[in-house]
C-alpha cells in the first residue's frame, strides 16, 4: 500500500514523463528545425525531472521493504493508467502546434509555481529536485509564453488555431487547482502546498500573456467539478493508448534488461 | 488564397557565443527565427546543449558587412609593414625582467 | 585576374589553407560543394525519422533520454550543414525544395525500416560507425564553413555510437529472445550500412574530382575496408555474427576480404525505390506544409512589433 507523500512524488513525475514523452513525439516533425530541437530540449528536461522524481518514490517504496526492489523503470513502465496520477491536462493528444503550446505554457506556468514552492520543502528530497529543476521550467514558461504571443497575435489563422487549443484544453483547467488526498497530506505535513494556494497567482500569468497575446483572459469557474481527474487516476482514453505505446517492450519481455 | 511564399519567410542569424568568461564572443553558425528573442532561445538550444556558452550574441546575418578577400591586399598589407608593432622588433638585454 | 584567382585557389588547396565563403572558387567546386554539404545535411534530417520511430517505445527511462538527445543532435548537425550550405550562395529553403521534389539525395541507409529495438543499437554501432569514418576525414575538408561544422559534429558523434554497441551489448547479454533480436538486426543493417560508403572506387565519377580538391579526402574503398576491419573484431564482444559468409582475414593484404555487394538493391533504393523512400519524403513534406502557419504567425507578429516599435522610435503622424 503506498503512501500519500509517495503518491504525492508520482503526481510530479508522471506529470513530467507524459508530458515529456508528448513533446518527444514532434521530434522530427516539428514546423521548422530549430524549433524541432526546441522542443526536444523540453521533452529532455521534462523527462529528466521524471526519473528524478521517480526515483525519489522508489527510495521511498523500498525502505517500506516488500521484498522486490523497485526502479524508476518499474515505475513508469509496469504501472496502468489508473494508477498514474498526472493532469489530464497533460495527457493530451498534441494536436497542432497550438494546443502543444498552450498545454505547455499552461502546465509550466503551474510547475513553476509549484518548484518555487517546494524549494522551501523541509522534505531535502523534494526541494532538492525543486532545486534542480526550477531554472529550466521558467525557461519552459518563457518559451511557451512567446508562443502563445506570437499565435495570438499573429494570423488570423494562427489566432483562429490557438482559440480552438483554448476551448479544447479549457476542461482540463478545474482539475489542477482542485486538491488530491495526497496534495492535502503533503500540505498537512507542510511539505508541499494545495494548488489553490497558486490558483490566483496561475490565473494572473496566464492571462498577463492572453492579453499580450489579445487572446480574452480567462476566468476560474464556480466551483465546476472536472469528471476527469487524472490525480485521483480516472483518465482519458488518451493516457491508455499512450501507455500501450509507451510499456510495450517491458510489458511483452518482462524480467529483462534493456 | 495562394500561399506567398514571402509570408513565412525568417531572417537568417549569426550567433556568436562566448564560451567562459575572459573570452571573446566566437562565431558559432547561423540559424533561422522569427525575431530576435527567438534567435537567442534557438542559439542557446542548437549551440550550448552541452555547456559551451554563458553570452549569446544574435545579429541578422544582412546586417554583417564583411571586407572583401580581394581587398585584403590593401587592408592588410600595410600593418604588417609597421614592425615595430611587435614586441620581438625590439633587442633588450636579457637580464631585464618583467617587460 | 582569373588566371591569377585560379592559382591562388590552387595554391590553397595545396598548402592546406582554407578555402572561406567570399573566396575566388572553381564555379564547378562550389557545385560540388552545395551538392555533398546539402544532401549530407539532408541525410541528418531524414535519418531523424527511422530512429525518432522508437522515441515513444524506448525501455527504459535512461534509453528514452538519450535516444531523444541522439536524434536532436541530428537535428543539430542537419542545422550546422544548412548553415555551412548557405554560405555558398544557396539558401536553406531552395535545398529544401530540392529535397521534397525528389532532386536531392540523402543517404540511401535511411530508406530502411527499423523495425526492432535492436534496429536502434544496430543504426549506433553500424550506421554512426559508417559514418563516423566518412565524417572525420572531412574535418580537413578544404572549405572552411563544411570543416568548423565537421569538427562540431565529430566532437558530437562519439556518444552516437557507444549508445549504439551499448544497447546491442546489452541485448547480447539478455533473454534469447533478446539474442534473437539483436542478431536480427545486424543482419538486416550489416549489407546497407557497407552500402554507405558508395561505390566502388572504379564505379565512382565524383570521387576523383572530390580528391583533388580535398573535399574528399580516402577513396570509397579504403573507408569502407576500414570498417570492415574495425567492425569484425568489435561483433566478436557481441557474441554475434555478420551475414557474409565470404569474410575471411587475409594475411597478405592484412584486412579482411568480403562478399560482393549486391549492387542492383543499391542502385534502386538510390533511385527511390527502397523500402521506405517514399514514407521519409512524405514525413518530411508533411512537417513541412503543416509548419507553414506557424512560420507565417511568427513572422507576421514580427513584423507587427517591428512596425510597432519604428512607430514608438519615430511617432505617429498623428502626433501633432
Amino acid at each position: 500500500m503506498m503512501d500519500l507523500l509517495t503518491t504525492y512524488i508520482l503526481h510530479q513525475a508522471d506529470n513530467a514523463l507524459i508530458l515529456g514523452h508528448r513533446n518527444s513525439e514532434w521530434t522530427g516533425h516539428g514546423p521548422i528545425l530549430e524549433q524541432d530541437i526546441a522542443i526536444s530540449n523540453i521533452a529532455l528536461d521534462l523527462i529528466g525531472q521524471a526519473r528524478n522524481f521517480y526515483q525519489l518514490a522508489a527510495i521511498r517504496l523500498n525502505e517500506t521493504d516488500t521484498g522486490q526492489i523497485l526502479t524508476e523503470d518499474d515505475l513508469a513502465y509496469f504501472r496502468d493508467a489508473q494508477e498514474f496520477r498526472n493532469l489530464v491536462l497533460v495527457e493530451q493528444t498534441n494536436g497542432d502546434w497550438a494546443k502543444t503550446i498552450l498545454r505547455q505554457f499552461y502546465f509550466s506556468t503551474y510547475q513553476y509555481l509549484i518548484f518555487a514552492a517546494l524549494l522551501q520543502s523541509p522534505y531535502t528530497g523534494l526541494s532538492a529536485i525543486a532545486e534542480k529543476s526550477i531554472k529550466e521550467t521558467r525557461y519552459h514558461v518563457k518559451w511557451s509564453g512567446e508562443w502563445v504571443i506570437r499565435l495570438g497575435d499573429g494570423t488570423e489563422e494562427s489566432r483562429r488555431r490557438i482559440q480552438e487549443a483554448l476551448k479544447g484544453l479549457h476542461p482540463c483547467i478545474p482539475e489542477i487547482f482542485q486538491a488530491a488526498d495526497f496534495e492535502y497530506e503533503a500540505a498537512s505535513l507542510g511539505i508541499g502546498i494545495l494548488p489553490e494556494q497558486i490558483k490566483a497567482q496561475w490565473y494572473e500569468q496566464v492571462n498577463e500573456i492572453f492579453i499580450t497575446a489579445t487572446l480574452p483572459v480567462i476566468t476560474p469557474e464556480k466551483e465546476s467539478m472536472q469528471v476527469l481527474s487524472g490525480k485521483n487516476g480516472v483518465h482519458s482514453e488518451q493516457l491508455t493508448e499512450l501507455l500501450s505505446e509507451m510499456q510495450v517492450l517491458q510489458r511483452t519481455y518482462p524480467g529483462c534488461e534493456w | 488564397m495562394e500561399p506567398n511564399p514571402q509570408s513565412e519567410k525568417w531572417p537568417l542569424w549569426e550567433v556568436f557565443i562566448r564560451a567562459r568568461q575572459g573570452l571573446d564572443h566566437k562565431h558559432a553558425g547561423s540559424l533561422y527565427a522569427a525575431d530576435a528573442r527567438m534567435a537567442i532561445e534557438n542559439a542557446r538550444d542548437v549551440y550550448t546543449r552541452r555547456n559551451e556558452g554563458i553570452s549569446i550574441w544574435v545579429v541578422e546575418s544582412n546586417h554583417i558587412h564583411a571586407s572583401n578577400p580581394s581587398e585584403s591586399d590593401s587592408l592588410y598589407d600595410p600593418a604588417n609593414d609597421k614592425v615595430y608593432r611587435h614586441p620581438s622588433f625590439y633587442h633588450l638585454p636579457d637580464e631585464l625582467k618583467n617587460i | 585576374m582569373h588566371s591569377s584567382e585560379q592559382e591562388l585557389f590552387n595554391h590553397k588547396i595545396d598548402q592546406e589553407v582554407r578555402i572561406e565563403p567570399k573566396d575566388w572558387m572553381p564555379e564547378d567546386y562550389r557545385r560540388m560543394l552545395i551538392r555533398q554539404m546539402s544532401q549530407h545535411a539532408h541525410s541528418e534530417i531524414v535519418g531523424m525519422l527511422p530512429e525518432g520511430n522508437w522515441i515513444t517505445r524506448a525501455p527504459s527511462l535512461r534509453r528514452k533520454a538519450t535516444l531523444i538527445a541522439k536524434v536532436q543532435d541530428e537535428a543539430g548537425h542537419g542545422l550546422y550543414l544548412y548553415s555551412a550550405t548557405e554560405t555558398l550562395g544557396i539558401t536553406r529553403d531552395e535545398t529544401i525544395e530540392q529535397l521534397h521534389a525528389g532532386k536531392a539525395k540523402y543517404s540511401s541507409i535511411f530508406n530502411y525500416p527499423t523495425l526492432s529495438w535492436a534496429d536502434i543499437g544496430a543504426i549506433g554501432w553500424l550506421v554512426d560507425g559508417a559514418a563516423i569514418m566518412n565524417q572525420v576525414p572531412l574535418c580537413r575538408a578544404s572549405y572552411g564553413p563544411y570543416a568548423r561544422a565537421m569538427i562540431r559534429i565529430c566532437k558530437e558523434e562519439s556518444f552516437h555510437q557507444r549508445q549504439g554497441f551499448e544497447i546491442l551489448l546489452t541485448l547480447s547479454r539478455g533473454s534469447q529472445a533478446q539474442k534473437e533480436m539483436c542478431q536480427d538486426a545486424i543482419n538486416r543493417w550489416w549489407w546497407p550500412s557497407l552500402m554507405m560508403f558508395g561505390p566502388n572506387d572504379d564505379a565512382s565519377p565524383n570521387s576523383q574530382r572530390s580528391m583533388q580538391w580535398k573535399i574528399k579526402r580516402f577513396t570509397n574503398d579504403e573507408l569502407r575496408q576500414k570498417f570492415v576491419d574495425v567492425c569484425v573484431d568489435q561483433v566478436k564482444i557481441l557474441g554475434m555474427g555478420l551475414p557474409d559468409k565470404d569474410l575471411k582475414w587475409n594475411a597478405e593484404t592484412g584486412h579482411y576480404d568480403f562478399g560482393e555487394i549486391n549492387w542492383e538493391e543499391f542502385y534502386e533504393v538510390l533511385k527511390g525505390n527502397g523500402p521506405c523512400n517514399h514514407e521519409r519524403l512524405e514525413a518530411r513534406k508533411k512537417a513541412h506544409a503543416e509548419g507553414r502557419w506557424v512560420r507565417e504567425a511568427a513572422a507576421a507578429h514580427s513584423m507587427k512589433k517591428n512596425n510597432l516599435n519604428t512607430r514608438e522610435i519615430y511617432g505617429t503622424q498623428s502626433a501633432k
